[in-house]
């Protein structure tokens, strides 16, 4: 019997095959960890309610509170009375239908994508969703994992499945060594430069190649996590030692014969040589530079020692025209080099960089630095057990002694649904993941970069990396 | 859900390309946890500006909308559509759609159908030389047509039942309730599990 070369993505997709569609019906999937949080959710349950339906795997369930979450003074009434509504209706959903919730306070409360892999849950060949375009994230371990809209919420609510139309496959393969000041986030800014908003489209992507196979899996996370700005419907990373060495020990992960028997399926997931993808790209880890945006999507980037691009190099008219359009938004002239670009705000944090990674990389650049004068820097860990952490290591300290705001975990000011916003005009070096107009608040302005550009760039006032600081301060 | 089949209203030409959902509705819009009542919150920002398609009296009874291409990108929120339907849109058309927003859209009996952009050009000068013009949505032959222009569009054959038919997809898949309970019997012991709770 031959068996025919699969693809990671394929693999996981045909083990979870329910029922195989036939004559253009898609295929119903069945879905291993559905994470939940308040934006999505409270129409979902409202639409079981009105069904009479019940969760049907609450053991498959877990809720967590992070986009409404205020970041400084949690242990207050949430002042602000729609976004204390929404947070209290998932609070009475989960009570009423048995759903598990980390609430605000709680030591496993935070950014759903951090709070999954960090609890365990997150495995490789599982199938993850979450009511939340960023579930991508949890493809770095090997996982299809997708965003989904309200309606698919409450359909994976009642039925813990999902109709799934077949996906494309494209790889994505970075080879090379990355150099020193460059990230997984510059690979990240720079794929999406290249293939565009638009260029994932029906795709399943899976980095591949030796600097992806170097990374940790915090660095995966961020790679996998910006899939959808590719407009991809996932990212994944084949599992690997690096995969099996972070999920040990955590608190879900399998034990004991248990983890035997997973490590000995989670081997068989690799794409198989010889399996065809339906796209390929390449990019060079060696020459690739800290990458930043310009405009206001997230494909509008260009490498840190670039300049900012005129619209008239841009071919496709519709391309020119969201170029003219954006440089206006941004109030940038074409020319100006991206080194000499001033912010106001330096945001650290968002389930894109918000890991204790990302925060010690961070802390290493400013430690013993002084911040530039005006400049106002946010710290927000990605859940309150990294917060902790970097308690633990002191990393706290070096950000306050910097002048930084140390605070509590959530979304904050990737999409200001709390009261952590730009004010109208205002300038922000950020490490999430989208540059859309007004996403960080009304008429903000938004250049996506690594954790390692945004602590320089605190240290000098306009965008940087560390490699600019030698001899400074 | 009810069926669709034609459905005949004001075309509005929006003349931008990727309109991500936070254009479509801003974050700040997304705290309600009812289910309607989102029409004032439609591209937010876009309507404190006169000039704005919306605004001009000619379109703003807008039912049928054709935009540039990578329509609907970004975030996953189904607010979106929902604002577009309770603003009264019935159908979208863009040469390219994000895939979440395009599927929340046929959950929501949304059209959203693919145009080429040469096409979508061409309505777009037939929409702004004669504004208020309507556009009919033909779902059973799958075609728009709007003063001379007749434009087909694709839309993946399996949402086009669904619509025509009107039926809602959980009911759907509870038609497969048997073979969920099977697959769920066979499923590997190591699986994660939410409950009980472990915490560190």
């Amino acid at each position: 019997m031959t068996s025919e070369a699969l693809t990671l993505a394929e693999k996981v997709w045909n083990d979870h095959l329910v029922v195989k569609g036939e004559n253009g019906s898609p295929d119903l999937l069945y879905i291993d960890l559905h994470l939940v949080h308040e934006v999505t959710s409270p129409q979902a349950f409202d639409g079981l309610r009105l069904a009479g339906r019940p969760v049907r795997r609450l053991d498959l369930t877990i809720a967590t509170e992070d986009h409404n979450t205020p970041t400084w003074d949690i242990d207050k009434p949430i002042a602000d009375i729609t976004s204390r509504t929404q947070i209290q209706a998932l609070r009475t959903n989960a009570a009423e239908f048995g759903v598990r919730i980390h609430s605000l306070g709680d030591k496993e409360q935070g950014i759903v994508h951090v709070v999954g892999p960090q609890l365990g849950l997150t495995m490789p060949g599982i199938t993850v969703v979450c009511g939340d375009s960023h579930t991508s994230t949890h493809g770095s371990f090997g996982a299809l994992a997708m965003g989904i809209g309200t309606s698919e919420v409450e359909h994976v609510l009642a039925t813990q499945t999902l109709p799934l139309k077949p996906f494309k496959t494209m790889a994505i393969n970075v080879e090379g060594k990355l150099r020193p000041g460059v990230t997984s986030k510059d690979i990240i800014l720079a794929v999406i430069a290249k293939i565009g908003t638009g260029g994932g489209q029906g795709y399943v992507l899976e980095y591949r190649g030796s600097a992806i196979r170097e990374l940790s899996m915090e660095a995966r996370m961020t790679i996998c996590n910006m899939s959808i700005e590719a407009g991809a419907r996932a990212g994944m990373v084949a599992p690997d030692q690096i995969t099996y060495d972070y999920l040990k020990g955590r608190p879900h992960a399998p034990e004991g014969a248990d983890w035997d028997a997973a490590l000995a399926y989670w081997k068989t997931l690799p794409t198989d040589e010889g399996a065809k993808f339906d796209a390929e790209v390449f990019l060079d880890a060696n020459t690739l530079d800290p990458f930043v945006t310009w405009g206001t999507n997230p494909g509008q980037g260009v490498s840190l020692l670039d300049s900012v691009p005129n619209p008239e190099d841009f071919k496709d008219p519709n391309d020119r025209a969201a170029a003219e359009r954006a440089l206006e938004y941004m109030d940038l002239t074409p020319g100006t080099k991206m080194k000499d670009i001033r912010v106001d705000t330096v945001f650290l944090g968002s389930c894109t960089n918000s890991r204790i990674e990302d925060l010690r990389a961070a802390a290493a650049v400013i430690d013993g630095k002084t911040k530039a004068d005006g400049v106002r820097m946010m710290v927000v860990p990605g859940s309150a057990k990294v917060r902790l952490q970097a308690e633990a290591e002191g990393l706290d300290k070096i950000f306050k002694d910097f002048g930084a705001e140390w605070r509590f975990a959530g979304c904050s000011m990737c999409l200001g649904m709390n009261p952590d916003q730009l004010a109208p005009g205002e300038r922000a070096a950020s490490t999430s993941n989208r540059n859309f107009e007004g996403r960080q608040g009304k008429g903000s302005r938004t250049h996506l970069v690594s954790p390692l550009v945004a602590a320089a760039t605190a240290i000098r006032g306009t965008l940087s990396s560390p490699a600019d600081l030698e001899g400074a301060n | 859900m009810e069926k669709f089949e034609t459905y005949t209203g004001v075309g509005v030409p929006l003349r931008r390309s990727n309109v991500d959902t936070d254009q479509i509705i801003p974050a700040v819009y997304l705290k309600r946890i009812t289910k309607t009542g989102f029409e004032d919150a439609l591209f937010a920002a876009w309507r404190n500006d006169p000039e704005f398609v919306l605004n001009q009296d000619a379109y703003r009874h807008g039912e049928v909308l054709f935009a540039g291409p990578d329509f609907g990108t970004g975030s996953s929120r189904e607010h979106a559509v929902w604002a577009l339907r309770d603003y009264g849109f019935k159908a979208v058309f863009s040469s390219k759609f994000a895939d979440i927003f395009r599927g929340n859209s046929g959950k929501q009996g949304l059209i959203t159908g693919i145009i080429d952009d040469a096409t979508i050009e061409k309505i777009w000068q037939a929409l702004e030389a004669n504004p208020g013009l309507e556009a009919t949505v033909n779902l059973v032959d799958k075609t728009v047509q709007v003063g001379d222009i007749q434009a087909p569009f694709e839309i993946d054959e399996y949402t086009r039942w669904r619509l025509l038919e009107g039926l809602d997809d959980i009911g759907l898949t509870l038609r497969d309730e048997q073979a969920i309970t099977d697959f769920e019997a066979k499923r590997a012991a190591w699986l994660p599990k939410t409950l009980p709770a472990r915490g560190a």
